[in-house]
């Protein structure tokens, strides 16, 4: 029986082999026949010829899920009520076709056999060709083989042949341990790659701690108890306050205002420093200008006593600004000057820097400080408005203003002079300028309200049609003073060179009318002690002393340049100064010369500087100039310039207005008497 | 007459111990005003069970104002603790008691 075996089992392999051939054989031959065939449609034997008409007609055909077999009416007898009964639900399914799998669960008996089998056919390495047989054999025989069981067939011959061979080969082949993965039998192919990881990177922080501390006590039976009494206690004495509070309250109240007050000046620090160093700044110039000081306070020019009846005048301080150099002087009162846009208010004590210095958009062209408020500087501006400024408020603007609307000037004031306060208490101040117009402004509740009190341009027309040469059609008012007494009287000085004695009720004429001057009139001033005098200067180079009640003057100067101001001393009533625009400053006093200036001294370093105004000091024997340049020079005159007469007749000097009024009408009687004699 | 005063003060005393007395505290005032509130709840509420009130204190404040909050609720005891700034309250409660409240996690 030796050959039997390899026979059949060539048989076999080759039937196997054969029969895979066949298969694929099939498969390929299937696969190229889906390509051709798929055109020419094959015909089964038995397909019906058709006509056209026939092919055409349709057949609608409704597919539904129910079961045309499926019973309609079935019917059951139900116990419980004793009776038949049709059942609504009739089960729809109906099974065309159906297979039996032929997967084997491994744990199976038969999947386990399976297993085993297919071990040995891996495990035969040696003998492949006869296990691949085998194997072949096996999954041949497996199908039919199933089915013998399924059916639970007595076949067993051909198991019983499988488990002989299996011993067989078991004795063959050594067992290997091995344990082989189950093929694939749909071919699948695994592959596995893996993408790169991102390296993982450890960070951390940490937060501050919430803040901690400490707290300790203790606590027991009676500091409980102490606590509450002392809170008993307490909420008694509130109990008692709050009988009191009302005032407390307001007390409190005031308290912290005052606190806020103290806090706002603490908070100013610039404010308390500056009072120091204003007054630091006066020690400084105190010791810089020293010898100036000590000029002004004691020293008498000795040469006087060898020199008959001339004087000097000493140069003292100097004011100047930076910012207001180059700028006229058109002002001066007291210590003032200004300058075009520019206020500034100089003390004696400090000549290096102005106390106070206002700037405005016009040029200021004149002020004047109020006599019993001499914090309110009240100035005429080049544009023709007014403005007052007041000194003790820190801005630097104006706090009343004229406008065009408030009735300003059309034309630059000349001059401006504060009045008393009239019957209501309200500050006034006059103002004259070149447009004719003289213009009284009342101060009322912050607003400044003006009123025409002349017209120079009427007037004149009309006032001058006598003398017959009038050719102008305006009067320009230049200057103007009140009369020191008549409270109504004033007089105005013009640029044609008339000057006008007007007075404040009549309005549409002159009281008087001087044919005083050739060329504007720069200013007139009545006397300080006789009431009847008065004093023009004009560009005429002309210096004209007059009795308002006459017409014609009493004195007249020829300077030789000119007159850009004059001024009478306070000290005497005979004393006067001029200032001409070629830079000198004349002293007259009529007592001791009345055709020639007592002093005549150039006063400014440059030759070309033109001096504009002159002032006196009311106490001191000074006088200030001021000039085109803006500087101002303080000179103190010498003691000729001041002396008063007839001190040598061992009499009892005498003193006071009477004196001074009796000393000036002596003079003007010889005047007079010399008009009046031809 | 001292007896009289006496009974007066004891009757303010009883009077003033139904509300809490702030020992210490540096909460902020609208959480201090809470957790006296509770403070007073719980002990009111369990007035003869303090390990009762603590525990309601510490379990509302955990919910109110986050974790993790200590009480101790006593007659008398002797404490050194660390709690987090502006998170504790001492205060007297009811005359016998005190309550200890604080904040550390």
């Amino acid at each position: 029986m030796a050959p039997k075996p390899p026979r059949k089992q060539s048989v076999g392999m080759g039937r196997g082999a054969r029969k895979r051939d066949e298969d694929s054989g099939t498969e390929v031959g299937e696969g190229a026949d889906e390509w051709t065939v798929s055109k020419a449609a094959v015909r089964p034997p038995d397909q019906l010829d058709l006509t056209d008409a026939e092919l055409k007609e349709e057949f609608t055909r409704i597919l539904t899920a129910n079961n045309p077999h499926a019973p309609q009416n079935i019917v059951r007898y139900s116990f419980k009520e004793g009776t038949y009964k049709p059942i609504g639900f009739v089960n729809q399914l109906a099974v065309h076709f159906s297979q039996v799998g032929n997967l084997v669960p491994k744990d199976s008996d038969e999947g386990r056999r399976q297993h085993y089998r297919d071990e040995l056919a891996a495990g035969s390495q040696e003998s492949a060709k006869v296990v691949l047989s085998d194997a072949e054999i096996i999954e041949e025989d497996e199908e039919p083989k199933e089915a013998e069981v399924e059916a639970g067939s007595q076949s067993e011959i051909p198991v019983a042949e499988v488990a002989e061979k299996v011993t067989e080969e078991e004795l063959v082949t050594p067992k290997q341990p091995k344990e082989r993965k189950l093929t694939n039998q749909f071919n699948f192919s695994d592959r596995a790659s893996q993408t790169l990881n991102h390296p993982l990177r450890g960070r951390e922080c940490q937060m501050e701690p919430p803040p901690r501390t400490n707290f300790s006590a203790t606590a027991n039976q009676w500091e409980i108890y102490d606590a509450y009494v002392e809170e008993l206690k307490k909420q008694e004495k509130t109990k008692e306050k709050e009988k009191t509070k009302t005032p407390v309250a307001k007390k409190t109240g005031k308290m912290a205002l005052r606190k806020l007050t103290s806090m706002e000046s603490q908070s100013d620090d610039i404010t308390k420093v500056s009072q120091a160093a204003k007054i630091v700044e006066r020690m400084v110039n105190q010791n810089t200008y020293d010898d100036v000081a000590q000029d002004f306070k004691y020293y008498e020019d000795a040469a006087d006593e060898y020199r008959d009846q001339e004087g000097t005048l000493l140069p003292l301080w100097k004011f100047q600004n930076d910012k207001a150099k180059r700028l006229a002087v058109t002002a001066l009162c007291d210590f003032m000057k200004q300058s075009r846009g520019m206020l500034l208010l100089y003390s004696l004590k400090n000549p290096s820097f102005p106390e106070y210095i206002f700037s405005s958009e016009s040029g200021i062209m004149c002020l004047d400080i109020h006599v019993d408020h001499p914090y309110l500087v009240v100035v005429g501006h080049y544009d023709g408005n007014v403005a007052i400024y007041n000194l003790k408020k820190p801005q630097s603007q104006p706090s009343f203003r004229s406008s065009a609307k408030s009735g300003k000037h059309t034309d630059p004031v000349w001059q401006v002079k504060w009045q008393k306060d009239d019957m209501d208490h309200n500050l006034n101040f006059f103002s004259v300028s070149s447009d004719g117009r003289i213009v009284s402004w009342t101060l009322v509740k912050s607003e400044l309200v003006h009123t025409d009190v002349i017209k120079l341009k009427v007037e004149g027309s009309t006032t001058e049609a006598p003398e017959g040469l009038q050719l102008h059609t305006v009067g320009c008012g230049t200057a103007f003073d009140f009369h020191k007494e008549i409270d109504y009287m004033f007089l105005v000085g013009t640029e044609e060179g008339k000057i006008y004695k007007c007075s404040k009720s009549y309005s549409s004429q002159f009281l008087d009318t001087y044919d005083a001057h050739n060329m504007a009139v720069d200013a007139v001033t009545w006397n300080r002690y006789h009431t009847k005098v008065f004093m023009s200067c004009s560009s005429d180079w002309t210096v004209k002393i007059w009795d308002h009640t006459i017409k014609t003057p009493m004195f007249i100067y020829d300077l030789n340049s000119a007159v850009g101001d004059v001024a009478w001393a306070p000290y005497s009533s005979t004393v006067f100064a001029a200032v001409t625009t070629d830079g000198k400053a004349h002293v007259f006093d009529l007592a001791i010369n009345k055709y020639e200036a007592i002093c005549n001294q150039p006063v400014v370093a440059k030759k070309k500087t033109k001096i504009t105004h002159v002032e006196f000091n009311p106490i001191y024997p000074i006088i200030i100039v001021g000039d085109d340049r803006g500087h101002i020079t303080c000179l103190k005159l010498s003691p000729n310039l001041r002396k008063m007469p007839k001190e040598k007749k061992g009499q009892e000097v005498q003193k006071g207005p009477a004196v001074e009024i009796a000393k000036l009408d002596k003079l003007l009687n010889l005047v007079r008497e010399v008009k009046t004699k031809p | 007459m001292g007896e009289t005063e006496g009974k007066k003060d004891e009757a303010d005393y009883k009077r003033l111990q139904t509300f809490p007395l702030v020992r210490h505290s540096d909460m902020p005032e609208e959480m201090r005003v809470e957790t006296m509130e509770l403070c007073v709840t719980a002990c009111e509420k369990f007035s003869n069970n303090n390990e009762s009130a603590a525990k309601m204190i510490k379990e509302t404040m955990d919910k109110k104002f986050g974790s993790s909050w200590h009480v101790v609720i006593g007659e008398g005891f002797g404490f050194e603790i660390t709690h987090e700034v502006k998170n504790l309250l001492y205060l007297y409660f009811g005359g016998t008691l005190a309550v200890c409240v604080w904040k550390c996690s």
